[in-house]
């Protein structure tokens, strides 16, 4: 039952589960307003025609993370839906059938290509990425749900990506009084936070890398002179001797080279036994890194992966790996 | 022979020390570092007052000074330290065969001594260690943040590698400690005296980093070796047969790393100790057949196998079919790691191999093959290294 189960989950793999449809009203003037102030955004660009000429625009633009608020349709047509039965709500069905009947939004990974402008009409189509196996999380077990959503403007035109990442998972049953039991008998042990993964060394040559992981890009340092990648960074290329370089984002794709299983010593940072790989990037250069939604069985050299990020605590997030779903599984 | 190099045949080792190989030695690393030294010396037929130079790794916190002071040394000439760990090993004497050869010193000792498993135990990692902003230190920030942080776990990523490229097995890696318990069952000074191993136990025993087991592991040791190093004219006149340093050398690959040089177009060889077997050969004017034993490095059983491949012993890829043959074991084709080595005899940072290898040549190993004129030697894989030939006096 449990196979069945999964093959018509992965079925959703690859599967638009929300068609394009442009939102309820063009961009305007009004609902930037709205937007800015909620955000406390000053930037005059958004408001101001003569700012944003000065700045080289033809004129106001709206801020690019509204780009999701152009197609929300509203609170009240969110709570009681009038147009159900599409393949979304088909997979939300599907996944409380196993037991998921919980969610959280875990991550929200955005490229924006053009800036919108007042009159632009913009439109959404999603597509699941991928779905994980099972996952012990500290919400209860869960799968991780990936989606693409691209957004596209009057003209077909693609305005901005996103990568949407939900937990489905199932709430842990615990009676009222059974809590507090618990509660009262292990105090200290559930107050007691996670170790810290290792803290890496920062210093001049590598600090970029880390705080650009803490915003989920992955960059590859690049030779200014030469244009030779490079990983891990250093400050001089060893093809042309420049001490000029800059970076390039990396595109997330890649493959396993080699992996590891660790089982001990055990780090209380981390859960055993883990996989530690050296994935090689689409770019060429390679990292150590760690593989997620894959046991250690299903990891093979020279699979297919595609980047994710894990943020391991307030200062740290690490960019890690996970199978490239598999088609018509 | 035709010899290329001035420093092949200029030195000998002419003497070898060490301590009992123990996990809780009782007293300080000094302590083993002086019994060790004083012991070479001794085994060399000479006086403390006679050494001029010391030689120890980075890795050392036994400064020279302190050996120097406590030993009744006096006064040093030459003093020098080689970094990189393990791979060390064979470096420091190829310092003091440099400062023999010259004439810089005359009686050079090299020495390592510590309480690696009763104190610091490097199996246990670089995860929770100080940080700072050096260079070497931020190597590790590409390493540890995501758990990769044991020597055992930096191996095991070079092993999987290697075994998809060549269709290796860990049965192929096991016959590794297999021999080499085989040989220190028969060592009184080995820690695994008279404890062989099965291949069936290798494959039993628990996964440390897959795909490595803890019988691919070697131990942790609390001890001290020493080697005294003089002219090989000199070494004529001491006690002992010297072991003539036919040659000497070190080395460091192209974008070379501390153990995790994951980033060349290929990881499944060891570049650093092919340009290390190079140097070895064209010093000596030895090439492969003409070495008739093997002192390799085996901190874990994977890297054995590009080792005999960049020495020339066997082709690229070919090294598991080389062992599975029988060619390490006693009688076979090269001899290796006669003392048990140091998944076997102790985890001296590769000191007692030298030492071991000195033996050999004087023809007082415990499993001494028939024999033996020339014997290789190799230091840490998978970091800067060296190596040596050691031969008989012609």
């Amino acid at each position: 039952m449990s196979a069945s189960y999964e093959d018509r989950l992965l079925a959703f793999v690859g599967r638009e589960i929300n068609p394009l449809k442009p939102g309820q009203d063009p961009v305007n003037v009004p609902m930037i307003r709205h937007w800015v102030e909620a955000m406390e955004d000053d930037n005059p660009i958004h408001l101001d025609e003569e700012a944003a000429r000065a700045t080289g625009r033809d004129g106001v633009v709206a801020p690019a993370s509204m780009a999701q608020a152009w197609v929300m349709r509203g609170y009240a047509a969110t709570m009681a839906p009038k147009d159900g039965g599409g393949p979304a709500d088909e997979l939300w069905a599907l996944l409380a059938e196993g037991g998921y009947t919980s969610v959280v939004a875990t991550d929200s990974e955005f490229e924006f290509h053009r800036e919108l402008v007042p009159g632009d009409h913009v439109g959404m189509r999603e597509v699941v990425e991928s779905i994980s196996p099972e996952k012990s999380t500290g919400l209860g077990a869960g799968r991780f749900v990936t989606t693409l959503k691209t957004y596209q403007d009057q003209n077909g035109e693609v305005v901005a990506t996103q990568r949407w990442r939900t937990l489905r998972f199932k709430p842990k049953e615990k009676p009222a009084e059974q809590l507090a039991e618990k509660a009262a008998e292990e105090p200290a042990e559930k107050a007691e936070p996670k170790a810290l993964r290792p803290r890496p060394a920062i210093n001049r040559d590598n600090s970029f890398w880390f705080e650009a992981a803490r915003e989920h890009r992955l960059l590859i340092q690049r030779c200014a002179s030469c244009g030779t990648l490079r990983h891990p960074p250093g400050p001089c290329c060893p093809e042309c001797g420049s001490f000029e370089w800059d970076t390039v984002r990396a595109s997330g794709d890649g493959h396993v080279y080699s992996f590891v299983v660790n089982h001990h010593p055990r780090h209380p940072a981390f859960e055993f036994p883990m996989i530690v790989a050296v994935v090689e990037l689409a770019e060429g250069t390679r990292l150590i890194t760690n593989l997620v939604g894959v046991t250690p069985e299903e990891v093979e050299i020279d699979m297919p992966v595609v980047l994710d990020w894990v943020d391991a605590d307030p200062e740290l997030s690490l960019p890690v790996f996970r199978p490239v779903a598999q088609e018509g599984h | 022979m035709s010899v290329a190099s001035p420093l092949s045949g200029a030195a000998a080792i002419a003497g070898i020390g060490a301590t009992e190989f123990s996990k809780d030695s009782g007293r300080s690393e000094l302590q083993l570092a002086c019994e060790a030294v004083l012991a070479a010396v001794a085994d060399a037929g000479l006086k403390p007052s006679d050494v001029d130079g010391l030689v120890t790794f980075t890795a050392e916190t036994n400064g020279e000074i302190h050996v120097a002071r406590n030993t009744g040394i006096g006064e040093l000439k030459f003093f020098s330290r080689i970094g990189y760990g393990g791979g060390a090993a064979c470096g420091t004497l190829q310092q003091a065969a440099m400062a023999v050869a010259t004439g810089v010193a005359e009686v050079v000792v090299c020495y390592r001594a510590f309480n690696e498993r009763s104190g610091e135990r490097y199996g246990l990692g670089q995860a929770n260690r100080p940080m700072d902003t050096s260079a070497d230190r931020a190597a590790y920030a590409w390493m540890t943040p995501f758990g990769l942080s044991t020597p055992a776990q930096w191996v095991a990523m070079f092993a999987r590698r290697y075994m998809h490229e060549y269709g290796a097995t860990s049965e192929d890696f096991g016959r590794v400690a297999v021999v080499d318990r085989k040989h220190a069952a028969v060592n009184p000074a080995a820690w695994f005296y008279q404890r062989p191993i099965t291949l069936e136990e290798h494959q039993a025993s628990r996964w440390i980093a897959e795909p490595l087991h803890l019988l691919d592991c070697c131990q942790e040791t609390d001890g001290g070796q020493a080697l005294v190093v003089v002219s090989a004219e000199r070494a004529r006149d001491l006690p002992h047969a010297p072991a003539i340093i036919r040659a000497a050398a070190q080395g460091s690959g192209k974008d070379q790393h501390m153990m995790t040089s994951y980033y060349r177009p290929s990881i499944s060889g060891i570049p650093e100790m092919g340009l290390v077997g190079r140097q070895l050969y064209a010093q000596s004017g030895l090439g492969p057949d003409d070495i008739d034993a093997a002192i390799l490095y085996d901190h874990f059983t994977p890297l054995v196998l590009p080792q005999l491949e960049e020495l020339g012993f066997c082709a690229t890829g070919e090294a598991k079919d080389f062992i599975a043959d029988g060619n390490l074991e006693l009688g076979g084709r090269l001899p290796c790691n006669t003392h048990g080595g140091q998944l076997g005899e102790a985890y001296l940072h590769g000191m007692n191999g030298v030492a071991e290898a000195v033996r050999l040549v004087r023809g007082t190993s415990v499993n001494q093959p028939d024999d033996v004129r020339n014997v290789i030697v190799t230091a840490g894989t998978g970091v800067p290294t060296s190596g040596l030939v050691l031969g008989v006096d012609e």
